[in-house]
């Protein structure tokens, strides 16, 4: 695992008319590692994921992604960058018009820094659908899907052009337990399995505890804990709070904290 | 008083500045989707499509319309003709009034009541779905994608569609000739046949050219900036058509004043 910054904030302040969505804020995700990032709804975590996307610019400070500052980009040329990086939507925003097949599919025909041939993109569409287990889906329109499909559809999607910097937006806002539980493993498995640095929002404590104690093992196919030996993936947990990020750190000094906003998270689950 | 009036003036700048605000962004839109008309890729499957949806899709509403335009303009003009004992002259003004006039503004008006709304809904929803923001995530400029095909799809179809309702028109107004008035085919064609000059007709083609753009462009302009879910769709879609009637009003003011 390197320790060269495949994104960087430096002192990014975001504004919507007078309020400061994101206020100062400075991190730097290193290749490989996992970011959870905590906050209540309003906090700033959509924005900080649409801002490292370049999605949105920031009124000040600096974001570079991949060594360039994405900040000073016009949107043209933007797009080499987010063709390093894969994004799944808070309510997945797949287009409504396409099949499930055509929306996995878009980026490998749209893309023009992605190469792939027409013939290797249904197999590539196909792959990625199964690895979310939603090879059955191909010809359905998102309208036909159950919310955690979904989602799923929307992770293989951001994912088939194997990007090495993921974004997840929510993941598993709005589902039940059980579907929550498939996609943050789902999640874990794209991670360990393409070695990708991974950004998750999220407002739940038990995904960013998933994600810092579990590891997927392809021998069984399934989640094991990361304590049984073996490669653990860094993962940094971060808060925010009105935009301005209030904790970043491992989780043994998050459980640590004593700040009431803090402790309300990992306090969910007890 | 001094004072107050300064702080009068202060007042408008700030009432100004969202007018202004919107103004600019628009023009930023239209520079935009202009200029993607000659830059790669280009979307001509999407081009195609639109054609279908906006043009074809309008072709009954405008036939209905010039239809029954013809038809009353030629029942109105013929009562006043009458006044002077000209009502043979009935086809020359059917004629002129349908082709500078009321073919382009009334092709305009439906096309934009039809597709106007309907591009500032489909927009307007993937706007608050976050699928324009997919799509630029995906490397795709939803400018590029979404309004320049609309704006060239709307600019290809109204003129001709304009014309088809100009001769339907011009077609009531003869059953209204030779069934009503008493007027012989002839009469009535050759009456408006010779009305017609080249500036007429350029002046009806340029027409509906201008108001194609206006109506891409509000549509895609209020589709592309809602917010605020299902009542901000609805409000995009309501000043879509708004703002487009009255643009069409306004510029037709503006383009008959150079041809008069």
């Amino acid at each position: 695992m390197s320790d060269e910054p495949i994104l960087r904030f430096e002192n990014v302040t975001v504004r919507f008319d007078d309020i400061e969505a994101l206020s100062n804020l400075s991190f730097q995700a290193v290749a490989g590692e996992s970011r959870v990032i905590l906050g209540a709804a309003g906090s700033g975590k959509t924005i900080l994921l649409k801002t490292a996307l370049g999605l949105i610019k920031p009124d000040s400070g600096r974001v570079f992604a991949f060594g360039k500052e994405i900040s000073a980009l016009p949107e043209r040329e933007l797009f080499e960058v987010r063709s390093r990086m894969g994004m799944q939507f808070q309510e997945s925003a797949l287009f409504d018009s396409l099949t499930i097949e055509e929306n996995v599919a878009y980026a490998l025909e749209n893309q023009k820094f992605i190469s792939c041939p027409p013939a290797q993109v249904y197999p590539r569409v196909a792959e990625a659908l199964e690895f979310v287990e939603l090879g059955g889906t191909l010809e359905k329109f998102p309208s036909e899907l159950s919310g955690g499909m979904r989602r799923r559809a929307a992770i293989a999607r951001a994912a088939v052009t194997e990007p090495p910097l993921m974004l997840y937006d929510s993941p598993t806002a709005g589902l039940d337990p059980i579907t929550a539980q498939t996609i943050i493993a789902l999640l874990i498995k794209e991670r360990d399995l393409k070695r990708c640095t991974t950004l998750v929002v999220t407002y739940r404590y038990q995904d960013g505890n998933l994600i810092a104690n579990f590891r997927y093992n392809p021998k069984q196919g399934n989640l094991e804990p990361a304590s049984n030996g073996g490669a653990r993936a860094r993962t940094t947990f971060m808060v925010l709070r009105e935009g301005r990020l209030v904790f970043e750190g491992v989780q043994d000094r998050l459980e640590a904290s004593t700040d009431p906003y803090i402790t309300k998270f990992f306090k969910q689950r007890e | 008083m001094v004072a107050s009036k300064f702080g009068d003036f202060t007042g408008l700048l700030d009432f100004l500045k969202e007018p202004a605000a919107d103004a600019q962004e628009f023009f930023l839109l239209t520079g935009r989707a202009l200029r993607n008309i000659v830059r790669t890729p280009h979307y001509g499957d999407d081009i195609i499509l639109q054609m279908d949806t906006i043009g074809v899709g309008s072709l009954v509403v405008v036939v209905f319309v010039g239809f029954f335009a013809g038809v009353v303009m030629a029942l109105q003009m013929s009562k006043a003709l009458s006044t002077y004992g000209q009502v043979g002259r009935t086809g020359m003004l059917v004629a002129i009034t349908l082709a500078r006039e009321l073919g382009p503004v009334l092709s305009a008006l439906m096309m934009a009541g039809r597709n106007a709304s309907g591009i500032a809904s489909e927009l307007g929803s993937m706007k608050v779905t976050e699928q324009i923001d997919a799509m630029r995530a995906l490397g795709t400029d939803p400018i590029q994608k979404l309004v320049t095909p609309r704006v060239e799809a709307i600019c290809i179809m109204l003129p001709p569609l304009t014309v088809i309702a100009d001769f339907v028109g011009l077609f009531g107004g003869w059953l209204i000739a030779e069934f009503y008035l008493g007027l012989s085919a002839r009469q009535y064609w050759s009456s408006a046949w010779q009305a017609l000059d080249w500036k007429d007709v350029a002046e009806g083609l340029i027409k509906p050219f201008l108001f194609a753009l206006v109506i891409a462009l509000i549509g895609c302009f209020y589709g592309l900036r809602a917010s605020g879910g299902t009542q901000g769709v609805g409000k995009a879609t309501t000043n879509a058509m708004v703002a487009s009637t009255l643009l069409i009003f306004i510029l037709d003011v503006m383009v008959t004043k150079l041809f008069v």
